[in-house]
């Protein structure tokens, strides 16, 4: 694959821009669901370039989202980490799937990121679970495929130079 | 490996506060996304200013001409009022709290965690913010400082579902909790009985219990008071002064929640305030003389206690050098009416914090 160009710095570029939409001053009744978008674009990159974002881009990625959204040390760092892990275990069969069932996927992986961290959160001190906790999990899904087309024409813009 | 790592930082930092230093490294690189992300608000904000008409502007100057001076007014009649508490006390060999000083922060516009109420504001570490210390607006109670990193820090607003202040009944000074309710406008007073002397249209104030908050600020008004006789306590909710989502500027405050007895002899606190007139008057004829008390005040990061000293040792009373802060807020209004330096900042102690270190050093 010729997939070896990407410059790293292009796809920092586009985790540093999720990580400013997921700060990013929403209007309240947005706020709420707010998907985890540097999770969408790290799954995207480690599914499209696996030897350029790996397990270890990933831990520190949650590390720093962790330190923007103020919680404790390691929560989104364990959640990222594991998402990946899946998403480079599964690389090659993400790539043939269209899109309806990639939406799927990252469904689940997004479902489980969420359960993970509600279970983190309720181990540090009991959390009250609300229907709209799940809400981001319903509205990454339905982000995936703009992330998709964007990310894809970062990527291949890259190429054609 | 990372799974490993993860989990042990997870731990780490549950149990204890060695990770703050980590924190504060990392977030350095973060911060510079959190004032990009806030720079759109501020932009329009002062497009706004600048495009504004000149009637309004001199509507708005010559309304809050008149606020400054109905304010100055009654801040003179409070100074007096103090000194005579702090007397009356003195008299009855009792203790006294000080003043406290104040820093303006501005907030940031970004949306850390949309399930908990916590804002972020710009000064941090940097200017002496430490976690654990009350935020402020005009009106009343926002918050308390939770987490403070080098450029920025998180707020806990009063509202969070995980926060609670301790209050006092203004009118009959009832004491009691106000717990957060996750909502802006709301909080609730859980842990009162049946027949509470408490009705809807009280203020609560601040009962300076538990250390965090110093006493007497409005906190919250009671707005709905539902007796329920099958339960132990009664169904209290209450909507808080400050404005929590429409401020843009909070006040971060330093208090020394410690009490300072007048009676102990070695202490130097008595003959200060008793020379407070004498070194004001001092002050009115050496111009200079309070200068130097700005110049030290900008060197030591968060001090005011230097201008204290300086004061102290023009009218003769020696005494060792005070912990940080102490009296700075309570020797910052004789200084304000002496019409140095200081006087051109409004907020006197908030805005010396920012003074440059070199205005003046002759001594």
């Amino acid at each position: 694959m010729m997939n070896n160009y990407y410059s790293f710095g292009r796809i920092m570029l586009t985790i540093i821009m999720a990580m400013c939409l997921r700060i990013a001053p929403w209007p309240s009744f947005l706020a709420g669901m707010n998907p985890d978008w540097v999770l969408l674009v790290l799954i995207y990159w480690s599914v499209a370039v696996p030897e350029r974002v790996g397990i270890f881009h990933a831990w520190t990625i949650g590390l720093l989202t962790d330190v923007l959204t103020g919680r404790v040390f390691g929560q989104y760092a364990l959640t990222y980490t594991l998402v990946i892990y899946v998403c480079l275990m599964l690389h090659k069969r993400l790539r043939q799937f269209p899109l309806p069932q990639q939406e799927l996927f990252i469904f689940f992986c997004l479902l489980f990121s969420q359960i993970l961290l509600f279970w983190l959160k309720n181990i540090q001190h009991p959390a009250q679970l609300q229907a709209s906790f799940w809400l981001p999990v319903v509205t990454g899904t339905v982000c995936w495929p703009l992330i998709y087309m964007a990310l894809r024409r970062v990527r291949l813009s890259r190429r054609r130079k | 490996m990372a799974i490993i790592a993860s989990v042990a930082l997870l731990v780490t930092e549950h149990t204890s506060h060695r990770l703050d230093a980590l924190r504060a490294t990392l977030s350095v690189i973060v911060d510079p996304l959190k004032y990009l992300v806030d720079l759109p608000t501020v932009l329009i904000a002062q497009t706004a200013n600048s495009i504004r008409s000149y009637s309004a502007l001199k509507d708005e100057n010559a309304r809050l001409r008149d606020e400054q001076f109905i304010d100055r007014t009654r801040l003179l009649k409070f100074d007096s009022l103090e000194k005579e508490n702090i007397r009356l006390r003195a008299l009855l060999e009792n203790s006294f709290k000080l003043g406290e000083q104040l820093l303006i922060a501005e907030l940031l516009s970004i949306n850390t965690a949309p399930y908990e109420n916590i804002v972020v504001v710009n000064k941090g570490t940097r200017f002496g913010v430490h976690p654990q210390q009350p935020v402020l607006d005009a009106n009343g109670v926002v918050g308390q400082v939770f987490r403070a990193l080098p450029f920025s820090s998180e707020i806990m607003l009063i509202t969070d579902p995980n926060h609670a202040i301790p209050v006092q009944v203004n009118r009959n000074g009832l004491l009691t909790i106000a717990v957060g309710s996750g909502q802006l406008n709301r909080l609730n007073l859980p842990f009162l009985p049946n027949n509470a002397d408490i009705r809807p249209g009280d203020l609560l104030i601040t009962s300076g219990l538990g250390g965090t908050f110093p006493s007497g600020y409005p906190v919250a008004v009671v707005d709905d008071f539902t007796p329920m006789t099958n339960k132990p306590f009664v169904n209290i909710t209450a909507t808080p002064k400050a404005m929590l989502d429409r401020n843009r500027e909070l006040l971060i405050v330093w208090s020394d929640s410690s009490p300072v007895s007048l009676s102990t002899p070695q202490k130097p606190k008595s003959p200060e305030i008793q020379s407070h007139e004498p070194a004001a008057e001092l002050e009115r004829k050496t111009p200079e003389g309070a200068h130097t008390g700005i110049a030290r005040d900008g060197q030591s990061a968060r001090s005011g206690a230097a201008h204290e000293s300086s004061t102290g040792a023009r009218t003769g009373t020696a005494h060792s050098a005070p912990p940080a802060q102490t009296r700075s807020a309570h020797e910052a209004p004789a200084a304000v009416r002496t019409g140095t330096a200081r006087a051109s900042s409004p907020v006197g102690t908030g805005a010396l914090r920012k003074a440059p270190a070199g205005t003046a050093n002759d001594e």
